[in-house]
């Protein structure tokens, strides 16, 4: 009982008696706030671009029964709408795929561009550029645009997988030889890629630079419809890994010891990282940092219970994206910069302030 | 129905040495059993071999049932392993850390346990506060908690369960040892198995109902701390000479080791 008082005492009153705020309400109430500054966003996302097609316009038009004119329909259904739906599926699929990383590898700077399965998407998508014309020409014919998407979904899942069997040994992933291996993986694909660049001609060159950078510029339905479900499938599997997650927070053998399935959780987590990942690459370019940068704003907000982090995540990426992608539009408008120069500006920033903070405290 | 913890003949290697040959290890519910022995005798091995987490041969029994025909959460209903040392990644609050036990993780419906547990560990007004601000000892004992709130009640539907404790006492200041070892004695009183390795003998001697001895991977004696600490097994085990005397009211042996250039002049000699 002594040793009880004794505590009490030790406590320094100054945050020792520090109010217990529930975060789980507060991720809550944040959801909320989350769902409607999507709803903003997309809508802003809707209505701004070069052209003076007019949301307000189409929706009055709508209205009164009118049919809409064929600059609003082409503009806003077939241009904004498919990019509104790619954006919101590519920024959520990178936020949670960073926030999975993150928990899978107990380590807030992990990301799937970090691990490799990026690099191995983009050299497999640089490949596609540079060679694609040395593939038979009717592979060519029948692939068309969809060569290069294809390629850096294949390159993104290859990737994973090689990554997988180098650090797994005994049915047992370690976290510490996969970012290794994803270091040496990233190296190996730049180096792959500066040599692919001497190969290339002037037209091939801005591909790369604009693929590399990243963008939604290119959404159509048909790639929205293609990452669609590889996207849904590896965000409807976030909700059954955040118990897990949570449990990893304590390291893995403690993990076991409470309960949880360890290697069935990073199984699950590095295949719908690599799924969402993948697609979102194929679809986009590589577009950096949103990964990084929402799961450790939300971290700070309401604490890093995966239960909502994950959600949360999936919503805050998208909102961000649409945002980054906006801002692209217009500031160098009727043409348009590269999405993840934008997000770079924002995120590089953000990615050493964690770094800074947390100097000293980087345990792989 | 067999209520106790087995481990039968098991070998492990690490680095291609073998560092455990082939120990036999038995604990009892409502008995506080504990592990010692010097550096590298293999006491953690022994634990981490019992709780899955290094590759071992042989086999270890909880209460009759084959450890290794069970799912993670299937064991971690009838145990709770404590580890020596533990970061966290990110920035929970204690009371987070703490409801990690609960066998449902965070997304558990409210309950008082994990608020009592922490004041079990004398941590009760620590429940909002960030784990990594907390002093290495604070920490060992939000550990704590967390471990008992997994395994709260010491016998579920007449079955012990089980605290597994690796050096539960290690960065703790005395008083604090107590209180974690009274916590210990009371959980087996009221009918939990504890197996915990230990560095003080002392402590092992006014808690421990059982003791383990181990030496060069193997076990050197076991029994009661009053059969397992005397004289000759543990200056031969430990190497140095170590007086053991008793203490009343129940002839607890106690140990308060001199230098060796003290016992050298020792008068009569």
């Amino acid at each position: 009982m002594s040793a009880l008082t004794t505590d009490i005492n030790d406590a320094d009153p100054s945050d020792g008696s520090a109010p217990l705020v529930d975060r789980r309400i507060r991720a809550r109430q944040l959801t909320v706030l989350l769902l409607l500054l999507l709803l903003v966003t997309s809508i802003l996302s809707l209505t701004t671009g070069a052209s003076s097609a007019s949301l307000w316009n189409a929706l009055t038009d709508l209205a009164a029964g009118r049919d809409l004119s064929t600059m609003d329909r082409v503009v806003l259904l077939d241009i904004r709408l498919p990019r509104l739906c790619m954006g919101i599926l590519v920024g959520a699929s990178l936020a949670v795929s960073g926030a999975v990383m993150q928990g899978l590898f107990r380590n807030p700077l992990a990301d799937p561009g970090i691990v490799g399965v990026s690099a191995g998407a983009g050299l497999a998508a640089i490949c596609a550029i540079v060679l694609g014309s040395l593939l038979p020409s009717a592979i060519q014919q029948f692939l068309g645009t969809a060569l290069v998407p294809i390629a850096a979904f294949l390159g993104g899942w290859g990737s994973t997988i090689l990554l997988y069997r180098v650090s797994t040994r005994g049915g047992q992933t370690s976290v510490a030889t996969m970012l290794l291996a994803g270091i040496a993986l990233g190296a190996l694909a730049g180096a792959a890629s500066g040599v692919l660049v001497y190969y290339s001609d002037d037209s091939q060159l801005r591909d790369l630079t604009f693929w590399g950078m990243g963008s939604l510029a290119g959404a159509t339905w048909t790639k929205v419809l293609a990452a669609l479900p590889i996207i849904g499938l590896a965000l409807a599997a976030a909700p059954f890994l955040a118990r897990g997650l949570n449990g990893m927070a304590l390291g893995e053998a403690a993990a076991g010891h409470i309960g949880i399935a360890v290697q069935r959780v990073k199984n699950t987590a590095i295949l719908s990282v690599a799924g969402a990942t993948g697609a979102a690459v194929a679809v986009s370019g590589g577009i950096g940092f949103i990964g990084i940068v929402v799961p450790h704003l939300l971290r700070l907000a309401t604490g890093p219970d995966h239960h909502s982090l994950l959600p949360n995540a999936a919503l805050l990426g998208a909102s961000l994206l649409l945002g980054a992608d906006m801002i692209a539009r217009v500031v160098v408008a009727p043409a348009e910069l590269p999405i993840g120069i934008i997000t770079a500006i924002l995120g590089a920033p953000v990615f050493l302030w964690i770094l800074l903070n947390r100097r000293g405290n980087l345990g792989l | 129905m067999i209520t106790s913890l087995e481990a039968r003949n098991i070998s492990v290697k690490l680095g291609g040495k073998e560092v455990l040959h082939g120990v036999d290890f038995t604990a009892r519910s409502g008995k506080v059993t504990a592990i010692v022995g010097p550096n590298g005798s293999g006491k953690t091995t022994l634990l981490r071999a019992m709780t899955g987490e290094v590759p071992h041969h042989g086999q270890v029994s909880i209460n009759g049932v084959d450890v290794a025909s069970l799912q993670p959460w299937q064991l971690a209903a009838i145990r709770a392993v404590q580890p020596q040392s533990s970061t966290i990644a990110f920035p929970f609050t204690v009371l987070e850390i703490v409801r990690l036990g609960l066998s449902a993780g965070l997304s558990a419906a409210d309950s008082s346990v994990p608020l009592q547990a922490l004041a079990c560990v004398g941590l009760g007004s620590f429940a909002g506060r960030m784990y990594q601000d907390l002093s290495g000892g604070e920490q060992q004992r939000v550990q704590l908690a967390r471990v008992i709130t997994q395994v709260w009640e010491p016998i579920v539907d007449n079955v012990p369960r089980w605290l597994i404790l690796d050096e539960p006492v290690a960065s703790l200041d005395i008083g604090h040892q107590f209180t974690v070892m009274d916590l210990a004695r009371s959980y087996a009183a009221r009918g939990g198995g504890v197996v915990a390795v230990m560095h003080d003998l002392n402590l092992t001697a006014m808690f421990a109902d059982h003791v383990v001895l181990m030496q060069a991977g193997q076990v050197a004696a076991t029994g009661s701390p009053a059969q397992v600490l005397t004289n000759e097994t543990l200056a031969s085990t430990y190497g140095c000479p170590i007086p053991v005397n008793t203490t009343p009211p129940a002839e607890m042996p106690f140990l308060l080791p001199q230098a060796r250039a003290a016992l050298a002049i020792q008068p009569g000699e």
